[in-house]
């Protein structure tokens, strides 16, 4: 192995050296400082006689006397069963002081494209426990489901939720073979260290630590450390899912701190910028990551991605959560709107969304009428939105008979379906059957999206006659 | 993607290594030729000559690629390998089978520097000769016929580059019986010898005879689509619209069920999962056409968000090129590319790499131009062996924030004659498909009437012109209602609100998932809009009788309009519906 004495430039998070060899593309650079300090970095650009360096820890203690080493390989991450349990830095290296990581395998970061020939379709429904996601959507084995989020809103609580109580439904859990049990993989971002602890303890409390890896990069730790921290996460959450059968549950927060990283480094080395000054192949970038996620043939485990974003200014048009929504299977909406109203998740299901839920529900995975209510849900709270504004108006009176209990019904789908509390644990039939005590308020007429055989089944006919009763009595005051 | 490199050029050594985008010096290539890189013979394509420096674009993974390594030039541009066999195969965008990968690299991950042919070589076909040995032949001239799979017979053409435009031949020898398609089947006078298979490079459209002006519609069972904003055999469609609005969706409905005879899908830069959706699902879905499986019918092309970028920018060219080739056969059909915006981004990261003057939000200058080139290859035409085809393309468009006055989308609809405007609002209130009928439009409608008057009723243009009307006229109501509410409008206008709904509800939503409402042909697309005519007369007969609002939109038959989607006997259902519907406003006065 080579080393060099021959930086020519530093700016930024970029080292350039003069080589007199032949360096490949993305390999991996130790550079050690005048006061012994070892900083790693990656070849960005490599041409005759000169490399771009891209430095993780940053480049400050870096002078043109550093030494520079190229090891011959790209990035790779120690894998092992092992790891669940373990706390890690940004880079991969144990900060919980455990002892050393003894790999069973070293694995390339950068992971290759899964073939859409080899994959196989995610239809296998996670139960979250929570009811905006189960009953509306629905999430499932192997999709990426982000959660679109904004500063000062609730979306760790949810995650932790979600990681804390996702499961398979049981009788599918008792035909599967023993070696699928679910892990979860913590990713976290260029997040606070108050944050941080928040997760930890969670993990702590509620014992989900052992089946968990944690890979940490605080905010005041070094940014283009960002870039190579959910990579070293997914090729962990790619080899126990896919090597060692389990269902994966990766959580990424923040990827706003991600792309911001990916801006610094592409501002630094001087790139056309696209739009808002993020790097033109974000889209691309993004999408090695969000992709990693999925089913393959013949492989008992899965991955499954929740990754958190927030959102500048709530604004969904900026380019992360944009090019997030292009690439991911759906998205779950935190509302600052109905956080305010207390409401906990307040998630907003409207825009929400989840691309995979139709193959994942129905009779022999959920319920039979399962997409049913889902649908007639949403268009029944839809239009309880709608009619808020108008109420606003003309006030209440003004309204028809119809459209008052479409109000009634947004006000309790808010209190009853969707507040449940971060702490409580739903099971899909609850979830259904509050839906159904809901949809009840509403005339069998109304129900146009729920098939006549369902109507029949689930329909509360109490539920209806007591709110006309109230009417009645109400006109009747 | 074409195994043929003949003329060996000199090859030439790495100069520099940037991502997808590699520098390579003294090598003597000319633009778009493909070279493989490297130790590892990674494919890529020559997009870039100055002096010594030739850049070339890879379409596989570079890391660990350094200078000083190879670069051999094969002298061909990208070419697709044309023959038997495309059909019910699955490609990356450099027309690889995903298939054969996955056996040669012997793992779901996509390895890189395998290569392997578009069409198999050693499989035997059953050639039967349509020629007989001294016929004369032109260019594109059918010389046999192939099974290709049990939907379509594949036809064996003389290449359109073995003749001179206008020249004949004599055929010579012609074979029968079972070949490969490397095999030679039959030999024409001026020593060409015909193969089942031909290569043709992608970035150079096929030779036609004319373009003419398409008049039959590519029905696709959907209603809105059929009914409102039809699509020509042989047109352009643009389906834009911001993520989770159904795009992709309404690109699968029309793979599905649109009556082409050839379905060419490109999957773009879009989701893993939604190609193996695909993969999955079409051997199992039928041909409505058929009874066929829809495979039988289809050849996909999927290039993934996270497959390498360059082979994305080529994945749209590579499906063009196999769709006019069935189109030189004869055939209609008809290409999705979902989507294309990511095939702009794929032009714009290249040119980006390449440090060309950006235009228009960072993309390259050229963008208008590559737009149009790739829709211009659409058409109905008339073909050099005497046949017509058509290319229908129908491009998915995903505008960052959905915001349509974006370059690509603007530049699209420059070009492309069918605008389905999908609506996050609609999506979120699940109404699906959820296409914008305000902002829609298509300009084929009057080109198309003659058909539609034809084959289904008289009156199609009119009562389309009907629930353009009243759905117009309920966009501007809904302006009042949002200011005084729906009771303060007169009573007409509130029946008007009332029909507007079933317009909106019962005709223009379409429920892809469910087995019978999934597929609506025009017989049903128009029986629906009468029945919610005959609503509308006799409601307002009975309102201008004296009956209070309240009593006609309460009375029970009308919300089974809703129903008419689901019923396969549709025909009896909406008779009775009609009649009880009459009846039950009549009795009112």
């Amino acid at each position: 192995m080579k080393e060099y004495q021959t930086i020519t430039e530093i700016s930024g998070p970029l080292v350039f050296a003069e080589v007199d060899e032949a360096i490949g593309y993305d390999e991996i650079v130790e550079i050690e400082t005048a006061q012994g300090e070892t900083l790693r970095g990656q070849v960005l650009e490599s041409s005759e006689g000169v490399v771009a360096i891209q430095v993780f820890e940053g480049t400050s203690g870096i002078d043109q006397k550093a030494s520079v080493r190229f090891l011959g390989e790209t990035m790779k991450m120690p894998v092992t069963e092992d790891l669940l349990g373990r706390v890690l830095d940004g880079s991969g290296r144990p900060i919980d002081g455990g002892p050393d990581i003894v790999p069973e395998e070293r694995q390339d970061i950068v992971g290759a494209a899964i073939n859409p020939y080899s994959r196989e379709y995610p239809e296998e429904f996670i139960e979250t426990g929570v009811s905006a996601i189960d009953g509306m959507n629905t999430l499932v084995r192997g999709q990426k489901l982000p959660i679109f989020s904004s500063s000062g809103q609730p979306h760790s609580e949810l995650a932790m939720q979600i990681a804390r109580q996702a499961s398979v439904p049981e009788e599918e859990a008792g035909e599967d073979d023993e070696g699928s049990e679910f892990a979860v993989i913590f990713g976290a971002m260029g997040i606070t260290a108050e944050e941080a602890n928040e997760f930890m303890e969670d993990f702590e409390r509620t014992g989900a630590l052992e089946r968990s890896v944690v890979f940490m990069n605080l905010a005041d730790d070094p940014a283009v450390e960002r870039t190579v921290t959910p990579r070293m996460v997914l090729t962990t959450a790619e080899y126990l899912a896919f090597e060692k059968d389990y269902h994966v549950l990766v959580i990424l927060t923040d990827m706003t701190n991600y792309c911001e990283a990916l801006r610094e480094i592409g501002a630094a080395r001087e790139e056309v910028p696209g739009r808002r000054g993020y790097p033109g192949y974000m889209y691309t970038d993004l999408a090695q990551l969000y992709e990693r996620a999925g089913r393959i043939q013949g492989r008992e485990g899965s991955v499954t991605q929740i990754p958190i974003l927030t959102m500048p200014g709530d604004d969904d048009t900026h380019p992360i959560p944009d090019l997030t929504g292009y690439i991911t299977e759906g998205q779950i909406y935190v509302d600052p709107d109905l956080n305010s109203q207390g409401l906990e998740p307040p998630v907003n299901v409207l825009p929400s969304l989840s691309r995979l839920m139709d193959d994942g529900i129905g009779e022999g995975l959920t319920r039979e009428d399962h997409a049913d209510v889902s649908d007639q849900m949403y268009a029944a709270y839809a239009e309880g939105e709608d009619l808020r504004d108008l109420v606003n108006i003309v006030g209440r009176e003004a309204l028809s008979e119809r459209d008052n209990k479409y109000l009634d019904f947004a006000d309790r789908f808010e209190e009853e379906f969707i507040d449940q509390g971060f702490d409580t644990n739903r099971g899909l039939e609850e979830t259904l059957d509050i839906g159904w005590d809901l949809l009840s308020m509403l005339p069998t007429e109304e129900l146009n999206r729920v098939d006549e055989e369902f109507i029949e089944k689930y329909y509360r006919e109490d539920v209806s006659a007591d709110a006309d009763e109230a009417e009645t009595e109400a006109t009747a005051d | 993607m074409s195994q043929t490199a003949q003329t060996v050029r000199e090859d030439g050594v790495i100069a520099s290594v940037s991502g997808p985008v590699v520098v390579a010096r003294n090598l003597d290539a000319r633009m778009n030729d493909v070279v493989y890189v490297g130790e590892e013979g990674l494919m890529g394509e020559v997009i870039e000559i100055e002096d010594d420096t030739t850049t070339i674009q890879v379409y596989e993974e570079t890391s660990g690629i350094s200078p000083g390594e190879p670069v051999e030039n094969t002298g061909e541009p990208l070419s697709v390998d044309l023959g038997p066999g495309l059909l019910d195969t699955i490609y990356d965008g450099v027309q690889r089978p995903l298939d054969v990968l996955e056996d040669k690299m012997g793992s779901p991950y996509l390895d890189r520097g395998v290569d392997a042919p578009g069409i198999e070589l050693d499989k035997k076909w059953e050639f039967e000769p349509a020629v007989e040995e001294g016929d004369e032949v032109g260019r594109g001239d059918v010389v046999g016929v192939v099974e290709e799979t049990v939907t379509i017979d594949h036809k064996v053409m003389v290449p359109p580059d073995a003749l001179d435009e206008g020249e004949t031949a004599e055929v010579v020898d012609v074979k029968s019986g079972s070949f490969t398609v490397e095999e030679t089947v039959a030999e024409l006078d001026t020593g060409v010898e015909i193969r089942m298979r031909q290569e043709w490079p992608v970035r150079e459209a096929r030779p036609t005879v004319e373009k003419k002006t398409p008049r039959t519609p590519l029905v696709s069972g959907q209603r809105i689509l059929d009914g409102l904003f039809p699509i020509a055999k042989g047109g352009t469609a643009a389906i834009p619209g911001p993520f989770g609005s159904g795009k992709t969706v309404t690109q699968h409905q029309l793979a599905k069920y649109a009556d082409a005879d050839i379905i060419i899908y490109v999957g773009c830069g879009e989701r893993g999962n939604e190609m193996t959706e695909v993969i999955d699902d079409f051997p199992e879905l039928e041909d409505p056409a058929t009874g066929n499986p829809l495979m039988a019918r289809t050849s996909l092309i999927a290039n993934t968000s996270n497959m390498p970028v360059a082979a994305r920018e080529s994945c749209v060219y590579t499906g063009i090129t196999i769709a006019e080739f069935y189109r030189d056969m004869g055939y209609d059909v008809a290409l999705m590319a979902d989507s294309t915006s990511r095939w702009a981004e794929a032009m714009r990261e290249i040119s980006s790499r390449l440090e060309e003057m950006p235009g228009e939000e960072g993309y390259p200058a050229y963008l208008a131009a590559r737009l149009s080139q790739f829709y211009e290859r659409a058409g109905y035409f008339d073909n050099i062996n005497g046949t017509e085809g058509s290319v229908s393309a129908i491009g998915a468009v995903s505008p960052p924030g959905g915001d349509f006055s974006e370059p690509v989308t603007q530049n699209t609809l420059r070009i492309v004659k069918t605008f389905w405007a999908l609506d996050a609002d609609l999506a979120e209130r699940r109404h699906f498909p959820s296409i914008n009928w305000n902002e829609s439009y298509s300009l084929y409608k009057d080109q198309l009437d003659p058909w539609f008057q034809e084959e289904v009723a008289d009156d199609w243009p009119e009562k389309r012109q009907w629930a353009v009307d009243v759905l117009d006229e309920e966009t501007e109501l809904q302006e009042i209602v949002q200011l005084v509410g729906k009771d303060a409008l007169p009573e007409d206008q509130q029946l008007t609100l009332e029909v507007a709904r079933y317009l909106r509800e019962a005709y223009l939503q379409q429920n892809a998932f469910h087995p019978v409402d999934t597929y609506c042909p025009p017989a049903k697309t128009y029986l629906m809009l009468t029945t919610i005519e005959t609503l509308n007369d006799e409601a307002f007969d009975a309102l201008e009788a004296g009956v209070p609002i309240e009593e006609i939109i309460d009375i029970d038959s009308a919300p089974k309009i809703n129903r008419i989607g689901v019923q396969e006997d549709y025909e009896e259902y909406v008779d009775e519906l009609k009649s009880e519907i009459t009846e039950e406003l009549r009795s009112l006065y």
